[in-house]
């Protein structure tokens, strides 16, 4: 018998029942509940008479809508306080736990879960919210669903689903010290494209993997979405499990040891099949920089703008030629030499402590440039923002000329008062570039919390690998996970010189399968294993 | 919701890859707490010349005369025509909202992202996934006039030209969308099972069912 994906086990963990054409009821652990996706679901409940099936299974909070500065003075757009408001009346209506605009803990819906300890191994986690991916990094089947399959968790504590096929995206090797969770997800994005995902849950293994803290995991899982992939996963090891002890909704004493038995076997069996295998060399992967209005249309930071004229699909070819006009840039161009207005550091993708540690280490002792309007800092929950101020992060940003924000989702999707204006460039730390996403005309250009620090302070895109040298940043292993001391620097490698286009030395690496749908054929030659002291376990081979 | 059967429409061709929902519906519009109303926003930044804003009303606004949307030609369509990857990104119901709401009852693209997928059955429309061939066929043969004539019973598209397409759509879809039937009420027809496997898990996780104080 061959062995089983972590994906495999979740999913047959929570199967209800089975119908005959493939669709299957899977039974919810989880759903984290906000503003924006939830009110039309209440209502459903509502005009049918239905209650909630299991009350403390839900979790709720405000942050799409909230303000991020002057937040006593409420919300000042009507109908994002009535959203809010909603929120609060359903959840007390209902008895559904929520963090509401005041409370200490709140924050972004993907923050304040996993900060909670509301997410656990072995869950299976939704929210109308695509980016419930982020969950997939504690080893839980972790999806975004739409308002109606909101009512229906609501209701049935199910859901009614076809199961995925399997992805495996393995990491080997070491990164650059500069390159960061964010980095790795564009990389891979890159490669495979938005749609590339579509269909399959992606699980990320290799030692690169494995060296990612908890914060890193989840930045990655957290755009597995943007590479269409409904969920990420990682399987769980002895980082997964110190970050979720002492944590307030997690399992306490002998309840949290019997757990951790179960949560130590959620990983894909060492002999598991994947339908696909994709490798990428984490040696060979650079600081990202979108240039284009699709998470896919990324580059190296030291490479250039592509020419369209390169691409041979004629649809591709036109989205290219869009995305540049809209981002108003010209093929061959330095991405380093493309200036911008705004930086944004803060969102679901990068709105962790490490994340603003890593945006202080660049910041330290510097100011933002002249020519940029508007550098703003948004912690991704309260106590994020609490932590970083106890580091005395808030005061780096401050002296540096950045605005110290509340937290929220902020200027990620701009339902707030946080946008950009019309033609306004902005180095953002989210995790989508769409036409429009951060504010009506607005142009944004997706880089990791380090690279946008840098952007802020030189004005334009800056290769960081020579300032990270001279300051190391904060570190991403899972030793010094918790802030405490800093990982012995790798020794660093000449930078090479730019390449032209979009990533394609990347390319070489990838096994071409991933994008025509074909399994891809067997990994022969096994490189060194890993030398980590969990053994990697999604080392899986392909269908035959 | 609204069974869906049978539609004989002209067809809107929007010929670009990965529309994603932020263009479908933008964020401002998704503050409403309510699941009507969004039709005349769909495709706001590309329909309009100015900044949309909740609750406006858009009968005088400017349009972007280039957009297919705003062609006289392809007024009161059902059938959008697209490209591959056809609502990637965030997971707003207000998507499909906004198109059922327009008037769209059947989207026809090479593929489209999972979560928008799965919404549009909610929401009672059909999409439809043809090889990519097939579809820069039906964008060649997209011309005002040349309904297509969409059959969900008999699973096939009838062109303008009486060729007949097949499409693929799992059974369980189909009959939902048939029937216009209510999801969580079929569900809750396994009520007693969901209730076995949830005490079988509260044995074997308790940690899962224990109320955090």
């Amino acid at each position: 018998m061959t062995g089983i994906t972590l994906y495999d086990k979740l999913w047959n963990e929570h199967l209800v029942c089975a119908e005959p054409d493939g669709s299957a009821l899977i039974y919810i652990d989880r759903q984290l509940v906000h503003e924006v996706t939830s009110p039309q679901a209440f209502e459903g409940l509502r005009l049918a008479g239905r209650k909630p099936w299991r009350i403390s299974a839900n979790l709720a909070v405000v942050d799409h809508n909230v303000p991020t500065a002057g937040r006593d003075q409420g919300i000042a757009d009507a109908v994002s306080r009535l959203q809010v408001e909603t929120l609060d009346s359903n959840c007390a209506e209902f008895g559904i736990t929520e963090f509401g605009i005041h409370d200490p803990r709140q924050g972004i819906v993907h923050v304040i879960g996993p900060e909670q300890g509301a997410i656990l191994p072995g869950m299976t986690v939704v929210c109308g919210d695509s980016h419930t991916s982020t969950h997939g990094a504690f080893g839980a089947l972790a999806f975004g669903i739409g308002t109606s399959e909101v009512e229906h968790v609501l209701a049935t504590q199910c859901l009614v689903q076809r199961k995925a096929k399997n992805m495996l995206v393995l990491v080997d090797g070491q990164c650059e010290p500069e390159v960061t969770a964010k980095d790795i997800a564009l990389t891979i994005i890159g490669k495979i494209g938005t749609a590339g995902g579509t269909g399959y849950t992606i699980e990320f293994g290799g030692d690169a993997i494995r060296s990612l803290s908890m914060e890193g995991r989840m930045t990655l899982c957290n755009m597995a979405i943007e590479a269409g992939a409904r969920s990420g996963l990682i399987g769980v090891d002895e980082t997964t499990i110190d970050y979720i002890k002492g944590r307030p909704f997690a399992p306490q004493g002998d309840s949290f040891e019997q757990a951790t038995k179960v949560w130590r076997d959620l990983r894909s069996d060492a002999d598991a099949e994947f339908d696909v295998v994709i490798e990428i060399d984490a040696a060979s992967v650079k600081p990202q920089v979108t240039w284009g209005t699709s998470p896919e249309m990324t580059a190296p930071v030291n490479a250039l703008v592509p020419d369209p004229e390169q691409e041979k699909d004629p649809v591709k070819r036109e989205s290219m030629i869009r995305a540049l006009q809209y981002m108003d840039l010209k093929p061959g161009a330095h991405i380093t030499d493309i200036r911008i207005d705004k930086v944004f550091v803060g969102s679901c993708t990068n709105g962790r402590i490490e994340d603003l540690r890593a945006a202080a280490e660049i910041a330290k002792g510097k100011k933002k440039a002249a020519s940029v309007k508007l550098v703003l800092v948004v912690p991704g929950s309260g106590l994020v923002k609490r932590q970083a101020e106890e580091e005395g992060l808030d005061r780096i940003f401050k002296e540096a000329g950045f605005e110290w924000r509340d937290p929220g989702c902020s200027m990620c999707l701009a339902m707030n008062a946080d946008r950009l204006e019309p033609g306004e460039r902005c180095a953002s730390t989210s995790n989508r570039n769409f036409e429009g996403r951060q504010g009506y005309g607005g142009r944004t250009h997706l880089v990791s919390p380090a690279m946008a620090a840098a952007a802020a302070v030189y004005g334009h895109f800056v290769d960081i690998s020579a300032m990270v040298e001279k300051s190391p940043r904060a570190p991403t292993n899972p030793a010094a996970s918790n802030g405490h001391g800093k990982q012995p620097k790798p020794p660093k490698k000449a930078v090479k010189p730019a390449t032209s286009g979009n990533g394609s030395k990347q390319k070489q690496v990838t096994k071409a399968a991933a994008k025509t749908r074909m399994p891809a054929k067997s990994k022969t030659s096994n490189t060194a294993q890993p030398a980590t002291q969990q053994p990697e376990n999604a080392k899986g081979r392909n269908k035959k | 919701m609204k069974p869906f059967r049978k539609i004989n429409s002209r067809v809107v061709p929007l010929d670009r890859p990965n529309v994603d929902t932020d263009a479908i519906i933008p964020k401002q519009f998704l503050k409403s707490i309510r699941r009507s109303g969004f039709g005349p926003y769909l495709f706001d930044e590309w329909r309009y010349e100015d900044r949309g804003e909740p609750e406006m009303d858009c009968s005088n606004r400017p349009l972007k005369q280039d957009f297919v949307l705003n062609q006289p030609v392809y007024r009161n369509a059902e059938i959008l025509l697209t490209r591959e990857n056809f609502g990637c990104g965030s997971s707003r119901e207000h998507a499909p909202w906004a198109l059922s709401d327009y008037g769209f009852r059947a989207i026809i693209a090479p593929s489209f992202a999972d979560i928008f997928y799965n919404n549009c059955f909610k929401n009672g429309i059909l999409p439809i996934v043809l090889d990519s061939a097939i579809v820069d066929k039906l964008f060649r043969e997209c011309k005002p006039g040349n309904n297509l004539m969409v059959d969900l019973e008999e699973q096939s598209i009838t062109t303008h030209f009486g060729e007949t397409i097949h499409f693929e759509i799992d059974p369980s879809r189909k009959h939902r969308l048939l029937n216009g039937l209510d999801d969580i009420a079929l569900t809750l027809q396994h009520a007693e099972a969901i209730k076995a496997f949830e005490a079988k898990r509260a044995a074997s996780a308790p940690w899962l069912f224990a109320i955090p104080k």
